[in-house]
């Protein structure tokens, strides 16, 4: 994860620059949907935030979604592991098929849900326990305390942690720096050994560095996770992500605004030829 | 050059900035307002001095260590006997009953209402505990005397008329809306992606209540516990009316036990007559009252600074 | 990975189990309190009610449960809530002023008085009560009156006073003090203009919630001296009574009749009390302002 001392300012590459570098993802059959999203619709308190999105998510690619701020984005990655439950007045309507089944059917245990997909949140939020005790508090609700010193290890390893932390376990969380609080909340999340994780602006809050790690460990764990991440910071979607989703803002004829899908394709492909021209105008930045 | 109109940019020298007159109106409402602040300062040189001058001179006529230490406590009887520590075990055991009730039950209700309550529930359920708070102590001993005793001893358990049990769970009752007060402010204050955190990671609302809000508002919890103490051990009517004015020293809660401030009413109430060594005993048992809930208090707060949760 | 689909339900039955006895504790916890509350009222109101007329309001008390009433007693707290609204009320509003807009916070003597006013907040309300005896019914011989009675109420409601009217206080947005003084107003303009009229529904809240308190504290008043058989009607410096002694005094008495006398009473103490709290509910809703 070493800088190349001759590599060009990031600054300076668009993030079309950094998509036509990408190798297009590999075709691939039905068996890889992880998630597949058909008409989905949620609402707070009756007024709709999102509307009409069908789209699948792919085994082990890092899937993107990008869009100008109250474009739904967020709302639709709590969609999936149940989250909006948690918000009252938040209804869902349409279907999230999560291997086959419906995660918003009638027997689903959200409990459940949450065990195989997990999330990182946009501000770190380590609990005010020692670094161990945030790893290791997943195994223990869940009840996986067999091994646990080697679990809370080899998740931060995983979580590219383990060398700041490794022999500091017992030091509150809260010493860490923004950037290690945040993998420390991903070696939080990868402790459990869900299937899917889902990231909602992780580096936002990050200073450029932290960003850059947080990125590359993306690039790692997609290896064993599928990993569907929202970001506002479009070099970002382009750098990291197989597959990107864009979203827009739909005004209604009284003024209200609805996150739509406009667009969902290979990340190179959205970045250098969108077919929706919503799409291009955002990519090249045209967009307000 | 000085010139006599006031036109912009034409003055006599600097400006003068300084007040015409000394205010003396300001300062005289300074004073005054000082003066206020004073009265509370005067407050406690008062209950000092009120306490420590017959207590001194209590103590030059009765042994300290007689006074600390004997479990004999009869002033008014012959022989007489100056041993406090049956009204201190009267205080605590009435205390402990007390914390029994409230502590659990305070906690459980600061965990519903801020963890599991719908808003609209909490919008009433919380000031109606307030009420509880609200009732004048006498009421509740009167609860206590006519109507718990009796029933305590139709259910079976064989208490005298005055007992510290009947005193004592009515008073946790009375002191329930406190911890739960509190504790319920202090989970409130727990910032939401803490549970979001936990919530995402597949725990259940029991374990984010029990494993990251309470942890997480400990020193708020501890802070209302220690002030549930202290207020149980200075409390009055309850114990004066419930449990009693024999000064007799048991641990078995079905029988009468005075309270270092029920003594101190009884006594008071009664006529004794001025400068005698049984009226200084008044002063003796206040001086032991007011330093054990100072010392309470100045624990409280160590508690509080040691336990406060950084989230940030 | 197969298309089968997934068992997304809850089969760990114990947690479920463990879920439902826990809410159901708590909520138990919640609820206790309010059904012992509502037995309680149910109970006095029960046992009070054959003797909750005229007698029991106006006549003075009797050694027959019949002709027993309460007038002095309930004049008696009457007078003691005028007298603390004229020295209590001034005094800690006064405090209150002088430590939100006079008290320079890094002084010692500042910081002091803060500590002291907190630690006043946790002296148990017996401790008032030897403070009165020793100082105001022995030490400068005022005897056992009304007045002393009232003075140390007042010095046992203090604190509270004043944590209410600090909030108050603080509750009036900067941006108020700042324009009054940009304007060139002195500091004593500034808080009787401005800042004491828009605190003064949260004060008068306050207000009333500490003189509540007061009004049902029994133990102060035994030490200085409230006779517990007053015939008359108190005056100043008299002899005098108040309403939590009187069914204090009732209470000790053997007789079941008196135990009823002393429910009666209550539920005219309470009634006073939820006049009082009531009335301070509506000041607040009424008059509070949003900035």
């Amino acid at each position: 994860m070493s800088e190349s001392e001759t590599e060009v300012p990031i600054k300076s590459l668009t993030p079309r620059d950094l998509a036509r570098e990408k190798p297009t993802p590999e075709p691939r059959s039905a068996e890889d949907v992880v998630f597949h999203v058909e008409d989905l619709v949620v609402s707070y308190s009756g007024k709709c935030a999102l509307r009409g999105v069908t789209l699948d998510i792919q085994r082990n690619y890092v899937t993107a979604f990008i869009g100008p701020s109250g474009c739904g984005k967020s709302t639709f990655i709590r969609c999936f592991n149940r989250m909006n439950d948690l918000i009252p007045g938040a209804t869902v309507e349409g279907t999230i098929d999560y291997h086959g089944t419906d995660l918003y059917g009638p027997d689903v245990d959200a409990v459940e849900v949450r065990k195989r997909i997990g999330m990182v949140f946009q501000k770190p939020n380590p609990f005010p326990k020692s670094i161990y005790d945030n790893v290791a508090f997943g195994p223990r609700v869940l009840g996986m305390t067999d091994n646990l010193d080697e679990r809370v290890e080899q998740a931060l390893h995983r979580a590219a942690l383990w060398d700041e932390v490794g022999k500091r376990l017992k030091e509150s969380a809260l010493s860490l720096s923004g950037g290690q609080q945040q993998r420390l909340c991903i070696a939080r999340c990868i402790a459990v050994e869900p299937d899917v994780i889902l990231m909602d602006e992780p580096a936002s809050a990050l200073d450029p560095i932290a960003t850059t790690r947080i990125e590359d460990l993306m690039q790692e764990l997609k290896n064993d996770y599928t990993i569907v991440v929202v970001t506002h910071n479009m070099q970002q979607a382009a750098r990291v992500a197989d597959m990107t989703a864009f979203f827009s803002v739909d005004v209604g004829q009284d003024g209200d605004r609805t996150g739509v899908l406009v667009e969902y394709d290979t990340t190179d492909k959205m970045f250098t030829t969108p077919s929706d021209q919503r799409t291009e105008d955002y990519v090249t930045g045209r967009f307000g | 050059m000085a010139t006599q109109d006031a036109t912009l940019g034409a003055r006599s020298g600097p400006p003068r900035l300084r007040a015409e007159r000394r205010r003396v109106g300001e300062d005289i409402v300074k004073v005054l307002l000082g003066l206020c602040a004073l009265v509370s300062i005067a407050t406690t040189v008062g209950i000092v001095a009120a306490l420590l001058q017959p207590a001194i001179e209590f103590f030059r006529e009765v042994d300290i260590l007689d006074y600390l230490t004997g479990t004999n406590w009869a002033p008014l009887f012959q022989p007489q006997s100056f041993g406090v520590v049956p009204l201190v075990v009267g205080t605590l055991a009435v205390t402990f009953w007390a914390c029994v009730v409230c502590m659990p039950l305070g906690l459980g209700a600061a965990i519903y209402l801020s963890e599991y309550a719908r808003p609209r529930a909490r919008k009433w359920l919380k000031p109606s505990l307030e009420v509880l708070a609200g009732i004048p102590t006498v009421v509740y001993g009167f609860f206590a005397l006519t109507f718990f005793t009796p029933l305590l001893q139709d259910i079976g358990f064989q208490v005298g008329v005055f007992n510290v049990l009947s005193a004592g769970l009515v008073m946790g009752i009375m002191l329930l809306p406190t911890v739960a007060s509190i504790s319920e402010d202090a989970m409130s204050s727990v910032p939401q992606d803490l549970r979001a955190g936990a919530y995402a990671l597949g725990a259940t609302r029991l374990h984010v209540s029990t494993r990251i809000v309470v942890p997480a508002a400990i020193s708020g919890i501890i802070a209302s516990y220690v002030l549930a103490i202290s207020r149980a051990i200075g409390e009055t009517m309850i114990v004066l009316i419930a449990a009693g004015t024999l000064a007799q020293l048991t641990f078995d809660p079905r029988e009468a036990s005075e309270t270092m401030t029920a003594f101190i009413a009884a006594t008071g109430i009664g006529d004794v007559p001025s400068g005698s060594i049984e009226y200084k005993t008044i002063f003796a048992v206040g001086l032991t009252l007011f330093v054990i809930t100072l010392v309470m208090n100045v624990i409280a707060i160590r508690l509080v600074k040691r336990w406060r949760e950084v989230y940030e | 990975m197969s298309a089968v689909p997934l068992d997304l339900r809850n089969r760990d039955r114990s947690a479920r189990l463990r879920g439902r006895l826990f809410h159901a504790a708590i909520f138990a916890s919640t609820t206790i309190g309010l059904v012992v509350l509502a037995v309680l009222l149910i109970d006095v109101i029960r046992k009070g009610l054959p003797y909750l007329d005229g007698i029991l309001l106006t006549d003075p008390p009797s050694s027959l449960p019949e002709r027993a009433g309460a007038g002095p007693a309930i004049r008696g707290t009457i007078y003691l809530m005028g007298l603390l609204l004229i020295m209590a009320v001034p005094i800690g509003v006064g405090t209150a002023i002088y430590l939100e807009e006079y008290a320079d916070r890094s002084r010692w003597y500042n910081r002091l008085l803060e500590v002291n006013i907190q630690n006043l907040a946790a002296v148990p309300s017996i401790v008032y009560g030897i403070l009165g005896l020793a100082f105001l019914v022995r030490g400068i011989g005022l005897g056992r009156v009304l007045l002393a009675g009232a003075m140390i109420l007042t010095l046992l409601v203090l604190p509270i006073l004043i944590v209410a009217s600090r909030e108050a206080i603080r509750a009036v947005p900067d941006s108020i003090r700042q324009g009054a003084y940009a304007l060139g107003a002195t500091k004593w303009q500034v808080v009787s203009r401005q800042i004491l009229p828009a605190a003064i529904p949260g004060i008068a809240t306050g207000s009333i919630l500490a003189l509540s308190r007061a009004i049902g504290e029994t133990a102060p008043l035994l030490l200085v001296g409230a006779l517990q058989y007053v015939a008359f009607n108190p005056t100043l410096l008299g002899d005098f009574t108040a309403l939590p002694i009187q069914i204090f005094q009732w209470i000790a008495r053997p007789q079941d009749e008196f135990h009823d006398l002393a429910a009666a009473g209550i539920v005219v103490l309470l009634i006073i009390l939820l006049t009082m709290n009531a009335l301070a509910i509506w000041l607040r809703n009424r008059y509070s302002k949003k900035w």
